[in-house]
């Protein structure tokens, strides 16, 4: 047997299996080490996909070798390679965080469950990414969701309940709108494969369950991925659940989303179906504005950080769809290179956030007031960050505003240009409402006397802000997969 | 009106979807939103069950008696459909019983009234010292 042809289903199965043995272990620690072990392992096994798919192009896998489309296919193309990376990756950064985070955060005798809810959710995304049926991705979605729920409802403040509620309620309902789109599909063309799907509905793309079909995929994948005006759920859960979470699900939940959707957009009804025929670049184009502007307002006016910060994941989601109502190449590439440089500095930001918290007992403006001078370097890094939001040259928030920007002017949109920059400003507004009480306002008295955080939480929070830095200036890798993955799903061969 | 009784299994899909979904917006129980929801998936087994039989079908045993076999996949996909929905459902009440602990009331009103006080209630105690 060799190990390599069954990487695609190692990729699942390692986190998914870790999940009942922490449980089983009851220890905290041996816990720790098991679902860190996973975490690694999936990081290592999804890079070596990576290297298979940049020589094969694509990677099709056939569950217990029943051959697709009678059987489930795990299917690992340029575009899923670079989502399993970046979802692994910043799990695998994110873990040993956790392990000094949720020290402060969760009763000791629950450790062990966090571990196992970590694990699933991790399972849950990187299926996702992985499968290549329809009604497989429906499972992964809700094994991920649910314990992203649970995950949540950790929190020590009481209101992450009912955001955990709350979630539940939205999440669920997209959820089953998905099950019914995919039920449509089923019934149309008695198919679950991706693939086979998107053979099959060429045919009848104008059948009227198809485009119903299409209309529950997208409200469906919307709410899932808190595209304006689906993302009421977002803000709560993103503030009050334990910082670890905050920053695990802020970087790779919504991404997975994305990606869940321009699988259906791209892959099964086909670009002509959903761009072409319907008007769904002017819907998309409208929404992602309305998000981009109403979010980052409702941005500058929150007094807690991570809710401030929340609410600007909301905005940068806009760009991401901005990317796909471009329909074109280089409209793709910004999306994609866009997924994963917000991942990147979303991720960073939430667990320096989570490392002020640790420092100042909380981070509502009013506390975090002289951050700057008392914890110097995770302000300085939330700083960073701020800048890759704003899309300042140098980080990697520039980069992918810059394919956003070629992609209006190669559309002719001029205008849109300039409410790509506009809405820039907003970010530079709200990111200042961090640096002026950190830097121009003394600390209070009962808090002068914290000290930056320890080794165990600055050092992922660095990783993760060094990697803002390095993909701002060292395209090759984001831009180099974003450009294959987008000519793929296109079906512009590279 | 031929064809609208023909489809009538989608109709009754439809119709507990929409009450399904009805009651998860208009009500302010929490444990009544979940009834709402667990209606709503419960609606979507439907979808798939009913186009799955085919009227004299037989399972599908390959048998020289039988020539129409109904499709044994829908009713595969939704018992884990099942599995799921009863996932969420136990989750949805296992967070209500602990927001009872904590808020007292599984009203959303309410709820959202007591958490309308100050920002932060970690801030409330040095909030007067500033």
């Amino acid at each position: 047997m060799n190990v390599t042809e069954h990487l695609p289903i190692l990729q699942v199965v390692l986190p998914l299996a870790s999940a009942p043995l922490a449980v089983l272990l009851r220890d905290r620690l041996a816990a720790f080490v098991l679902v860190l072990a996973a975490t690694w392992a999936a990081f290592a096994i999804s890079v070596l996909l990576w290297l298979q798919v940049g020589e094969s192009g694509l990677i099709s896998y056939a569950i217990g070798s029943w051959p697709p489309p009678w059987g489930i296919e795990y299917r690992v193309d340029a575009l899923a390679s670079l989502v399993l990376m970046l979802v692994s990756g910043i799990a695998a950064v994110v873990l040993p965080y956790s392990r000094a985070s949720i020290e402060r955060e969760i009763r000791p005798d629950k450790h062990y469950l966090f571990y196992a809810m970590f694990a699933l959710c991790l399972s849950g995304l990187l299926g996702i990414t992985v499968t290549g049926d329809a009604f497989n991705l429906f499972v992964f979605l809700e094994i991920s969701s649910l314990s992203s729920y649970a995950m949540i409802a950790l929190g020590k403040d009481r209101r992450s309940l009912v955001a955990a509620y709350q979630y539940l309620i939205m999440g669920t309902i997209g959820a089953t709108f998905i099950v019914i789109g995919v039920g449509l599909l089923y019934i149309k063309t008695g198919t679950l494969n991706l693939a086979d799907l998107g053979v099959r509905l060429q045919a009848m793309t104008s059948h009227r369950p198809v485009l119903a079909a299409l209309a529950f995929l997208t409200v469906g994948i919307s709410l899932k991925l808190a595209m304006f005006p689906l993302h009421q759920w977002l803000p709560n859960a993103y503030a009050y659940a334990p910082s670890a979470v905050s920053a695990f699900l802020a970087a790779t939940a919504t991404k997975v989303s994305v990606y869940a959707l321009l699988r259906f957009y791209f892959s099964v009804f086909g670009e002509t179906a959903v761009f072409q025929r319907l008007p769904m670049e002017d819907l998309m184009l409208v929404l992602a504005l309305a998000g981009m502007f109403v979010a980052s307002t409702v941005a500058i006016f929150q007094d807690n950080l991570k809710r401030l910060f929340a609410y600007s994941s909301v905005a940068q989601i806009g760009y991401s769809v901005l990317g796909i109502s471009f329909d074109s190449v280089t409209g793709l590439t910004a999306t994609i290179v866009h997924l994963v440089n917000h991942a990147v500095t979303k991720g960073g930001l939430f667990l320096l956030l989570g490392a002020v918290i640790a420092g100042m007992g909380g981070v509502t403006l009013a506390r975090v007031q002289g951050v700057g001078r008392v914890m110097p370097l995770t302000s300085f890094g939330i700083v960073i960050c701020g800048l890759s939001l704003i899309g300042v040259p140098g980080t990697a928030g520039f980069v992918s505003k810059w394919y956003l920007i070629l992609a209006a002017l190669e559309k002719g949109q001029w205008w849109l240009v300039f409410l790509i920059v506009l809405s820039s400003l907003l970010a530079v507004a709200y990111v200042w409402r961090f640096v002026e009480v950190a830097y121009f306002h003394a600390p209070r008295a009962d808090l002068a006397g914290a000290r930056e955080a320890p080794l165990a939480l600055a050092l992922p929070a660095w990783t993760l802000v060094a990697a803002t830095l390095w993909f701002g200036v060292d395209t090759s890798l984001t831009v180099g997969s974003a450009s294959r993955a987008a000519g793929q799903l296109l079906g512009i061969a590279p | 009106m031929t064809g609208f009784l023909d489809h009538y299994d989608y109709w009754v899909m439809l119709f507990l979807a929409m009450s399904g979904l009805f009651i998860v917006i208009a009500r302010g129980n929490l444990i009544k939103k979940l009834v709402g929801l667990a209606i709503l998936q419960t609606s979507v087994y439907l979808l798939y069950l009913a186009p799955g039989k085919i009227v004299g079908g037989t399972a599908p045993i390959v048998d020289a008696a039988f020539t129409v076999y109904s499709n044994p996949l829908p009713q595969v996909l939704i018992l884990t459909a099942i599995v799921v929905g009863v996932a969420t459902l136990a989750l949805g009440l296992a967070l209500v019983v602990r927001i009872r602990e904590e808020y007292g009331t599984i009203e959303e009103d309410e709820i959202l009234h007591l958490d309308a006080d100050p920002a932060d209630p970690a801030d409330n105690a040095s909030a007067s010292q500033r």
